[in-house]
């Protein structure tokens, strides 16, 4: 049984909505690239569909490396208890690039920065886009994605060689030092070395 | 004390430039104009018991007021959805121990869920009523954890003692149901690791007969505790929008008046046959908060009640799924018939292999609504299994929660998240 939201969204959006599928029970909405953010935003405020909550945001790369890379957007009305799964297939020969959500829902902000940090996929309009469980100078590239061997890309050499070089100090951003006008208190040559976005491992 | 008595108190007689006799505020020598106008930028941890794991907080304050906080998350990160790529499915249990490691048991249970539904597998009722009670005692001693230190944090010492000691008659019975007290990889697909040991049902009764008394003494210590409502009451506060706005669940969400519950709203183990409440919160704030946990502690332990009641009537009733496709036939089967053989070594090998498909199975943990979501190709091991992780999201609210509080509220703000870190940083 398809999702009863189904017809409202192809009357609203017509080829936007490429495919619809049903998976043990779940159904999936498969959606263009351009109008992903629209979409979303019917979806949570249109009287008789409000899927006001966002149970979660993650990716999905298949082992086939000619299938797309998809952004899966898991969404929830409370008041209706009923689910809906948006998928947006992102086609890798392209950037990886989809219109940020958390102007709808602020949940959204660590889940895109989860999936930016793990595969690699820019969300347009994050107010701030950087890594999130990996460290912000992580240099190895996206770990959930299928060509990232599972013990990384640099040899175990070269990951400790880095870890031991790391300085300590700079385990601040500049952004978190100029706040606190801390930025100007610091030693000349620790200045000049955040200044140069130089932060903790060796070039 | 009116605001002369604190001059006096806390000014020393000194002399001014031009020699005149004067009052000097004590403790700061040379009066800056300027004193508290920069913004002061603390760190607290990783390394810090009051973050609960290794969180680490970036606060920046003007005089005591938290302007900012930037947290930083990814110290205990391990890579478990990427491990799971490279297991099969009943491999990956292990693996789910180690991620909310306060609440083991039920993330198995949720792990068994997950693939199930992908299998569109349907267990047997003696197993259901088994997993309902490795997950109520999983938010039993999960919520324990949190009462104990977060009152710890707020300067209560000795409910800590008291829930740490009701905790541990709990995991002694996790402990001869499964032979380990944390790593409990408890569930299968298709069924249970193990059936609890003879006598066991004996024990948890005793359990929830006598449980009640030690959660009276914490209601009477914190509940009307002068001290306990000054430090919690409109602290944290969140809205019930914002707390659907944020992607909150669990006692987090509810807290804020929010009446959801995947038990109640998407029923899963036959939770829609017992009998329960579900304490809704009005403020939003801590003490809401520690008000629904302690009441989700009492309604657990009448989930447990009935459940051993339900256990009676299915003595001896199998565990186990009759499907040579998932569950191991026994060992002395294994030994003597050949067909059996052939399953046991092509089980082991091979490993359960789902249909190609999808499945999304949330259920309500003791953090929120953990969920697990599988991607399938037809393999032996999933293509993707991302872990929707409940402390995660409540903990990204914590910027939020923290604008305009005072410095020693962040560590009550922190606190009443209810975090791990093993499940923030899987």
């Amino acid at each position: 049984m398809t999702s009863p939201s189904i017809p409202g969204l192809r009357a609203e959006f017509g080829p936007a909505v490429e495919r619809v599928l049903v998976s043990c029970g779940d159904t999936i909405v498969y959606v263009t690239r351009d109008r992903s953010h629209d979409v979303l935003a019917w979806l949570k405020d249109a009287p008789g569909h409000q899927f006001n909550y966002l149970t979660d945001v993650t990716a999905v790369e298949y082992r086939d490396s000619e299938l797309p890379l998809e952004v899966v957007y898991q969404l929830r009305s409370l008041s209706r208890k009923a689910d809906i799964r948006v998928k947006v297939a992102l086609d890798k020969r392209a950037p990886l690039q989809v219109r940020s959500v958390v102007d709808l829902w602020r949940g959204a902000d660590w889940l895109e920065r989860e999936v930016y940090d793990l595969f690699g996929i820019t969300f347009t309009g994050h107010p701030d886009l950087r890594r999130i469980l990996m460290w912000e100078t992580y240099a190895e590239g996206y770990p959930l994605r299928k060509d990232f061997p599972l013990r990384g890309h640099f040899s175990r050499a070269e990951q400790t060689r880095q870890a031991l070089a790391a300085n300590p100090e700079a385990h601040y951003s500049l952004e978190e030092l100029s706040i606190a006008e801390a930025f100007d208190e610091l030693p000349p040559d620790m200045r000049q070395r955040l200044a140069r976005g130089e932060r903790g491992y060796l070039k | 004390m009116s605001l002369r008595t604190v001059e006096m108190a806390l000014a020393t007689p000194g002399v001014d430039r031009d020699g005149n006799a004067s009052r000097v505020p004590l403790g700061v020598g040379g009066y800056d104009e300027d004193f508290g106008a920069e913004h002061m930028l603390v760190n607290i941890g990783p390394q810090h018991p009051a973050t609960h794991g290794v969180l680490r907080l970036v606060i920046e304050l003007e005089g005591e007021t938290v302007k900012r906080c930037i947290p930083h998350v990814g110290y205990l990160h391990s890579g478990f959805e990427k491990l799971g790529e490279y297991r099969h499915y009943n491999q990956i249990i292990p693996l789910t121990d180690r991620t909310d490691y306060l609440s083991p048991m039920a993330n198995n249970v949720c792990l068994a869920l997950a693939v199930e539904k992908l299998m569109a597998l349907e267990v047997t009722e003696r197993c259901e009523v088994l997993r309902v009670i490795a997950c109520e005692m999983s938010r039993i001693i999960s919520h324990l954890v949190w009462l104990g230190t977060t009152g710890i944090d707020l300067g209560a010492f000795t409910p800590f003692l008291w829930s740490f000691q009701e905790r541990e008659r709990i995991y002694n019975l996790q402990e001869s149901w499964t032979g380990a007290r944390l790593t409990t990889s408890l569930t299968r697909v298709g069924g249970m690791m193990a059936d609890i040991p003879e006598g066991w049902e004996a024990g948890l009764r005793d359990f929830t007969r006598t449980f009640p008394d030690t959660l009276k003494e914490v209601d009477t210590m914190f509940t009307r505790n002068a001290i306990w409502i000054g430090r919690t009451q409109g602290v944290g506060a969140l809205t019930a929008d914002e707390a659907i706005n944020y992607s909150l669940s669990g006692p987090m969400l509810r807290a804020s008046g929010v009446d959801y519950d995947v038990r109640k709203d998407r029923p899963y183990l036959g939770y829609e046959s017992y009998d329960f409440d579900v304490p809704i919160g009005e403020h939003g704030d801590i003490y809401d908060r520690y008000r629904i946990r302690l009441e989700e502690m009492w309604q657990s332990n009448r989930i447990l009640e009935q459940a051993l009641d339900r256990l009676q009537g299915l003595k001896g009733a199998p565990i186990n799924v009759d499907d040579p496709r998932v569950i191991l036939p026994p060992k002395s089967r294994a030994m003597s018939d050949m067909e059996a053989m052939i399953f046991h070594f092509k089980q082991v090998m091979e490993g359960v292999k789902p249909p190609a498909g999808e499945a999304y199975m949330g259920i309500e943990n003791p953090k929120g609504e953990l969920g697990y979501y599988f991607v399938s190709d037809g393999t032996a091991k999933p293509v993707r299994w991302r872990i929707r992780p409940p402390s995660f999201l409540n903990l990204a609210s914590l910027p939020r929660m923290c604008e305009g509080a005072l410095l020693s509220d962040v560590i009550a703000i922190n606190a009443s998240v209810d975090i791990v870190m093993g499940e923030v940083d899987r």
